[in-house]
């Protein structure tokens, strides 16, 4: 496959999520405004970030006046599962120039990865798959910035109760549950549901980093006891 | 300029864990714990990201049976877990969610 080949081929596996992502870098766009962030602000949050999920924690987060330590406390948490996708695509990445690996680390977002890594998987592995990896990433980045700067400008103009928002949890959900493929990890999924929803009234988003610790306290616990 | 700070920080962070794994490649592991609860993360983040938001009206979590929302997440847990389709989940998820409003 040549590098153009695995691009297109990246490019056509993240299309799907797209039609989540897009409504979702809209709701961004207004969100930040909402939140009292510039224009300016919240397009350059989605190249200078770039986190979806991590975004819109960021703009709750300086509209209920948290500190900026917290801030990024948080958003380091909320973000720590990429070191995953960095620890799952590090081998394929290996041979690859210093700046080649920079490149991909910015590219690697929840859907990205999603998108690639089966196609990475598979055996032989791809000559290409850094490219593919790439088309991947980039075509998610480019939707991004668009939908995040139609979202920033439409933002005042848009019809009050749309209902966009599910795109938010949706895409999630697309991505999260094919990685369910054992007990522990489903213990998981349960645990984590549970206490996201039991404190989600916790100010600034601690809720959620409860959930995400507990959750995966019980899979590392449960996936021990069986060995 | 604190918000931009803030951002640049929080995109630096977010890319050094991004950039981790693959610029250690070779030349050293992080501790075995660590390797050990790293697979479980994304799952639980995620889907602490994602539960709330189809349970919560305007901020405040419902158990309404009849929510549009919650119907638009069981329908998109069931339809990804049985088809493993991205577009299908989203898709399924928008339609059960436009046509229950």
């Amino acid at each position: 496959m040549s590098p153009v080949q695995a691009f297109a081929k990246g490019l056509r596996a993240v299309a799907p999520l797209l039609v989540g992502v897009t409504p979702f870098g809209v709701i961004f766009g207004v969100v930040a405004l909402q939140s009292g962030i510039p224009a300016p602000a919240a397009i350059a949050m989605s190249a200078i970030v770039f986190a979806g999920s991590a975004q819109l924690i960021l703009a709750q987060l300086v509209a209920a006046g948290a500190a900026a330590p917290l801030i990024v406390a948080t958003i380091g948490l909320v973000n720590l599962r990429h070191a995953l996708y960095s620890a799952s695509v590090a081998p394929i990445l290996a041979p690859l120039p210093r700046r080649w690996k920079w490149l991909l680390a910015y590219f690697l977002t929840d859907e990205a990865y999603g998108a690639a890594i089966p196609h990475l998987l598979v055996e032989p592995r791809p000559a290409c798959a850094h490219w593919l990896l790439l088309g991947a990433g980039f075509g998610l980045w480019f939707c991004w910035q668009i939908s995040t700067v139609a979202g920033v400008l439409l933002g005042a103009g848009l019809p009050g109760d749309l209902g966009l928002e599910i795109a938010l949890p949706l895409t999630l959900i697309a991505i999260v549950v094919p990685m369910i493929d054992e007990r522990s990890k489903l213990l998981t999924a349960l645990v984590a549901g549970a206490v996201a929803i039991a404190l989600v009234a916790l100010p600034h988003r601690l809720g959620l980093i409860v959930a995400s610790l507990a959750g995966v306290a019980a899979g590392v616990l449960f996936s021990g006891g069986r060995k | 300029m604190t918000l931009w700070l803030v951002m640049l920080a929080c995109g630096v962070v977010t890319l050094v864990i991004r950039a981790s794994f693959i610029m250690a490649e070779g030349h050293f592991q992080p501790a075995p714990w660590f390797q050990r609860l790293l697979p479980f993360v994304p799952i639980a983040t995620l889907i602490a990201l994602a539960v709330p938001e189809f349970l919560t009206v305007h901020g405040q979590i419902s158990f309404d049976v009849a929510s549009p929302r919650l119907w638009a997440g069981v329908v998109a847990i069931v339809v990804a877990a049985v088809w493993r389709n991205t577009l299908l989940t989203i898709a399924s998820g928008f339609l059960v969610y436009f046509v229950l409003r």
